[in-house]
């Protein structure tokens, strides 16, 4: 017990740390808050009157919880790279010379980075509002939307943080996860319909954690209009829970495997 | 006397490369040991491994009383470490680098703050407490990380070369707060290329390469072992014979000729006074010469002298001999206190000895 008051006492440090690292190299902010309010807007004009949705709502109304799904995968590659970066110069090397948690600079990270999300979710509601997605369930529905959103990040940025201290190097971090990341995002039904696919491609997607993050953010923000069918797989009939599993699993493999990382790695 | 850090046989493997091949070492408390050693030589494994970043894959280590294999904790919280590169982060002030250093050492908000204060003040960094550290200079830097590795005010230090990269005013700086440390009762293990620095600051200096520890002694010892000052005349490659018999007469040992380079090296005892003969002397001999002075020992020398081969660059274990000879006869009349541990390789048959 006291390991774990310890883990999160050092971590809010770290976590302090890092924040202060957001405010002093506002860089990385205006990339992370710049380039959702980018993809709401190609997506809602580029693609908004070529792709049709069932339910007749509209593609903008569909496409906003995809958006939202993709940005805060891809935001978990800035805990890869943030790892990568502190392990580069030297810090985590200060970090373990200290008498602190073992966890701590794992748990401090993936803590403050859960406000690049926050940040940039709020900013994509905004841009959403703006280019007509509406919230139409309950609030408590809407908050349940955002939470899951949030533990789904929050989840991936542990697996980041193990491949952020396995390969230390920005560069590769930022190339590899978009290689992953792009194809998980896109065989899913963050843009359009899981039915629209091939069958194969079908089948990966209502399996894909992302379609299920993406499916229960619709239903909570009552984004899914009258009328629609009902989806057939499992995943997509329980998308909140589905999510959930992953985000346990996601947990409880790769912290252990990041805190096993940052035992043994040393940046010489 | 009570030996406050200890190793024993430690080994550490990359893959295939040996980083440590059985190293060796022991500081007495309250002195200084200084690892010397090239780049690859293992110095930073070493000290990797006194303040647990890494686990060695053979051997053991005690540091301030704690085992560094199953007390890692402990060893942790009586040490402190100033890294190779500074491991200080940019974009915090100096004093919030400090303060969060103290709070990780669970030393408390108040006292954190006011150990901060302390330090910025007792290294002269007081005016740029508030400053992120991105705009500090290198000395500066090295200066910020120094007083990082004593917030704890931990009985023990390790300085991984603490110097390397730094102009010789900042270098001087750092050495005078170093050997303050010292005065006041640290124990330092302290790893560096210079000779130099070993030399002002160790009382004890281990001389490291290829991952084991090839010489062990005072600087004043190593430095009988390589011959003390030498005279170093560089003439043109038809000249090295005639500059060779002038500087015969003066040297006390075998001279060394480098005939690429057109170098001839004489060890010497008599100082500028025997240079300014030899500058006579080769007057009254038609010889072209390009360069003339007295050289003192480096790390290149040592390494000549101990091992026949020159520093190198990496870690490899057969790398090329520099056409060198050895001065198989030092200059000096007292008995050499060096113990070489690993005989010269014998293959290094001296090339061009005269």
């Amino acid at each position: 017990m006291s390991s774990i008051v310890a883990a999160l006492s050092d971590g809010a440090v770290v976590a302090k740390r890092n924040v202060i690292k957001i405010v002093r190299v506002p860089e990385v902010l205006v990339f992370v808050l710049m380039s959702p309010i980018m993809f709401v807007l190609l997506f809602a004009y580029v693609f908004g009157d070529s792709i049709s949705v069932p339910g007749g709502s509209g593609y903008r109304e569909f496409l906003i919880a995809g958006i939202f799904a993709q940005t805060v995968l891809f935001g978990a590659t800035w805990t890869g790279a943030g790892l990568a970066e502190d392990m580069q110069k030297g810090i985590i090397n200060r970090f373990k010379s200290l008498p602190m948690s073992r966890s701590a600079v794992l748990v401090g990270r993936t803590g403050s980075d859960v406000i690049y999300n926050v940040l940039s979710i709020a900013i994509m509601s905004i841009t959403g509002l703006v280019v007509g997605w509406r919230i139409r369930g309950s609030i408590l529905e809407a908050i349940a939307g955002y939470a899951v959103l949030l533990l789904f990040a929050y989840a991936v940025s542990w697996l980041m943080a193990y491949i952020g201290l396995l390969v230390p190097s920005v560069e590769v971090i930022n190339q590899a996860s978009f290689m992953v990341l792009f194809p998980l995002t896109f065989i899913a039904n963050t843009f359009v319909p899981s039915d629209n696919l091939p069958t194969a491609l079908r089948t990966v997607a209502e399996w894909n954690p992302v379609s299920s993050v993406t499916q229960a953010s619709r239903e909570l923000f009552g984004n899914i209009p009258e009328g629609t069918p009902e989806p057939s797989a499992w995943p997509l009939q329980h998308a909140a829970l589905y999510t959930l599993i992953w985000v346990v699993l996601i947990i409880a493999v790769f912290a252990p495997l990041a805190v096993r990382q940052y035992k043994r790695t040393s940046a010489r | 006397m009570n030996e406050i850090v200890r190793a024993e046989g430690l080994v550490k493997r990359f893959g295939d490369v040996v980083a440590l091949d059985g190293l060796d070492l022991a500081v007495p408390e309250g002195t200084v040991l200084g690892l010397l050693g090239p780049n690859g030589a293992g110095k930073t494994t070493a000290v990797s491994i006194l303040t647990t970043l890494l686990e060695p894959d053979e051997g053991t280590a005690m540091v301030a009383g704690a085992d560094v294999r199953t007390q890692p904790g402990q060893v942790r919280e009586r040490i402190g470490l100033s890294g190779q590169y500074a491991a200080v982060d940019e974009a915090l002030t100096g004093f919030e680098n400090l303060d969060m250093i103290g709070r990780l050492y669970h030393l408390g908000r108040t006292r954190s703050r006011r150990r901060a204060t302390e330090l910025l003040e007792r290294f002269s960094l007081t005016d740029a407490a508030n400053r992120p550290v991105k705009t500090y200079s290198g000395g500066m830097r090295r200066r910020l990380d120094l007083a990082g590795a004593l917030v704890a005010e931990p009985p023990v230090l390790f300085l991984d070369e603490p110097t390397t990269g730094l102009d010789p005013r900042s270098r001087l700086d750092l050495w005078a707060l170093i050997r303050e440390l010292v005065a006041r009762g640290t124990t330092l293990l302290l790893t560096t290329q210079y000779l130099e620095e070993a030399d002002q600051l160790a009382d004890d200096i281990l001389v490291v390469d290829h991952g084991r520890a090839i010489a062990h002694g005072t600087a004043d010892d190593l430095k009988q072992q390589v011959g003390g000052e030498r005279i170093e005349v560089v003439t043109s490659a038809e000249h090295v014979e005639r500059v060779s018999d002038v500087l015969r007469p003066y040297a006390c040992g075998d001279l060394q000729v480098d005939r690429n380079v057109g170098r001839v090296l004489a060890p010497t005892r008599g100082g500028p006074k025997a240079l300014r003969e030899v500058l006579a002397d080769l007057d009254t001999v038609a010889v072209d010469v390009r360069d003339v002075g007295l050289r003192r020992p480096t790390l290149d020398d040592v390494f000549l002298t101990l091992t026949g081969h020159k520093a190198e660059a990496n870690g490899d274990g057969d790398g090329s001999r520099a056409g060198e000879s050895v001065a198989n006869d030092p200059c000096d009349d007292d008995a050499v206190a060096v113990a070489p541990l690993t005989p010269p390789t014998p293959s290094d048959a001296p090339e061009e000895a005269l």
